[in-house]
């Protein structure tokens, strides 16, 4: 029920994206989602991509810190009040969204977020206990 | 003026002969109180009698900051602990710090010798002095104070920080000599300026600055800000604290090291040996009166040199010339001792941190700022922002409650911190002095 993303430590200056795209890139991996945290003195980037292991070590060996962290993405209805149904499910649970973003592709129709929780298991009983949809991992790598 | 002129003027010959006979029986007191000294001079070879003139002080070995932090924290006392009646602390190269102790009589001395610094610098009964030197384990506050209530001024005895109030109070309480560091003072002329007072209209005559190395063009620059005369003072808790030197207000040519209770001697920091008159090296310094803890050849690790030259102002005693840097690598970060290794110690302890780190130094607005760079591996990474940024305040903390010194902590990339081959670079200062 989990989707792996990789999580990379950036700089804030100029070109480090850039380079991480362009290593990603020579490597033949494809970037399916993407989301960049900022403070003034550093970022995370956090990707979907299709090849996690693949990335993860041609990262490494370009000097780059790079994580593996566990994030669901679940189907919402594309439509007015989708999300909202979503986290109040979870918000009735006392689960708490650490960070989210959106998928570009859709999935029968319905848009995908990315989610990390506090507690990630709980979550996923939450979400599948109140009818949602989420999606596995081998499935969106390859959407 | 002076403070105690018979002293202050002695002729050289006089002043050698009590330096002889205060070193021998000093030497015959650290022999038959301190275990350390009589293991030291056994290991040498050489008694306290075998010192018959000042030459001979060169066969003794040297007293080192390692031996103080070995002889944590009373090794090193010559006085019984029921003698000692204050116990100051300054920044040891590790965690722990290193300790002095003061009978009743070396408070006496070094209120003298603060007195007497006061009126080199051209203060006196009926100053008021606004002494914003931190009060503390740290000496120049309480050594500053003794100082001007020996001389029977009025002190304020305000401390560090709060620059507003300190201005009030300047305007208010008409202080008219002020001691704190160099850098303190320039921020608190832009912190005046900025409240709209104006120094000239303060009846300021003199700023008395030390605990920190500057320069030449920083006295003119706070010369012109705060409108009196700033004269530069030395001292260093081991030997006593603030007042083991300071310049003539007449000359500002160097300052006078108060030689019936100290012996400076400048040597090569590499090999040991005396250098002559004139030459730069490092400052060496035996206490010749010190009861409480005395020493003998201490290495200061301040780099100066030492002139014998009749001075203007009518004291025979020898100057050192403005400090020029350090034998070791002890940054002074607003005033406050640091070394690199005690940074290093505070990192390793924060689980995961790898002693990857680089601390910048620099100085904006008239402030020391300590950046300490660190580099972020795969155990410390987090996909969580709040994760990171309460690894890099936790690192700030530590750091301010173990050294007193404000930093800010910075996350880089692992590799951005150079290496170079054998010993890594672990400090940049772009301050210009």
């Amino acid at each position: 029920m989990k989707v792996e993303q990789i999580s990379i430590f950036i700089e804030n200056k100029s070109g480090r994206l850039a380079e991480i795209t362009r290593i990603l890139g020579d490597a033949g991996i494809n970037i399916r989602a993407l989301s960049l945290a900022d403070t003034s003195d550093f970022g995370i980037l956090r990707l979907i991509v299709n090849d996690v292991e693949k990335a993860k070590s041609v990262l490494k060996e370009c000097g780059f810190t790079v994580n593996k962290t566990e994030v669901i993405a679940v189907e919402v209805p594309d439509r007015p009040g989708g999300l909202s149904c979503i986290l109040q499910a979870l918000d009735t649970d006392r689960i708490n969204v650490e960070y989210m973003y959106a998928f570009v592709e859709r999935c029968a129709g319905n848009a995908v977020i990315i989610f990390r929780f506090d507690d990630t298991d709980k979550a996923i009983h939450t979400l599948t206990g109140s009818g949602f949809t989420i999606l596995e991992g081998e499935r969106l790598y390859s959407m | 003026m002076f403070y105690n002129e018979e002293f202050e003027t002695l002729p050289r010959p006089a002043l050698e002969a009590l330096q002889l006979k205060r070193l021998q029986s000093v030497l015959e007191r650290v022999y038959a109180n301190v275990p350390f000294y009589k293991a030291l001079f056994e290991r040498y070879g050489v008694r306290p009698a075998d010192i018959q003139g000042l030459d001979d002080l060169q066969r003794l070995p040297f007293t080192t900051k390692q031996d103080m932090r070995d002889s944590y924290p009373y090794g090193l006392f010559a006085a019984p602990m029921d003698e000692i009646v204050r116990i100051h602390a300054s920044s040891g190269t590790t965690g722990k710090p290193t300790v002095v102790g003061y009978t009743h009589r070396d408070i006496e001395t070094w209120s003298e010798l603060m007195a007497r610094s006061f009126v080199a610098a051209g203060a006196h009964k009926g100053d008021i002095i606004h002494n914003a030197y931190g009060y503390g384990l740290f000496t120049g506050g309480l050594g500053a104070h003794y100082g001007a209530e020996r001389l029977g001024a009025s002190v304020i005895p305000i401390s560090g920080g709060n620059t507003k109030r300190q201005i009030m109070i300047m305007q208010d309480f008409g202080s008219t000599v002020l001691t704190c560091t160099p850098s303190y003072s320039l921020f608190m002329a832009e912190e005046a300026k900025a409240e709209g007072v104006d120094f000239k209209k303060l009846k300021l005559r003199v700023g008395i600055f030390g605990a920190e190395p500057w320069s030449e063009a920083m006295r003119g620059e706070i010369e012109a800000k705060l409108n009196l005369a700033a004269i530069d003072i030395y001292g260093l808790s081991e030997i006593m604290g603030p007042g083991v030197a300071i310049e003539c207000i007449e000359a500002k040519q160097g300052l006078h090291i108060w030689e019936d209770h100290f012996i400076p001697e400048i040597i090569n920091p590499q090999t040991g040996q005396r250098l002559a008159e004139g030459e730069r090296g490092e400052l060496v310094i035996t206490t010749i009166t010190k009861q409480g803890i005395p020493l003998i050849r201490y290495r200061t690790r301040d780099i100066t040199s030492l002139t014998y030259e009749p001075c203007i102002c009518g004291r025979s005693h020898a100057r050192i010339t403005r400090m020029s840097g350090r034998s070791d690598d002890m940054l002074i970060i607003r005033g406050v001792n640091v070394f690199p290794s005690q940074i290093e110690a505070i990192l390793v302890g924060i689980e995961g941190v790898e002693p990857h780190y680089l601390l910048v130094v620099d100085r904006i607005g008239n402030l020391d700022t300590l950046e300490v760079q660190v580099e972020v591996d795969e155990r410390l990474f987090s996909d969580e922002v709040k994760v990171l940024q309460r690894l890099a305040k936790q690192i700030e903390k530590e750091i301010k409650d173990m050294l007193g010194v404000t930093c800010s902590a910075k996350l880089v990339e692992p590799k951005t911190i150079q290496r170079s081959e054998g010993k890594a670079k672990r400090v940049i200062d772009n301050r210009k002095l």
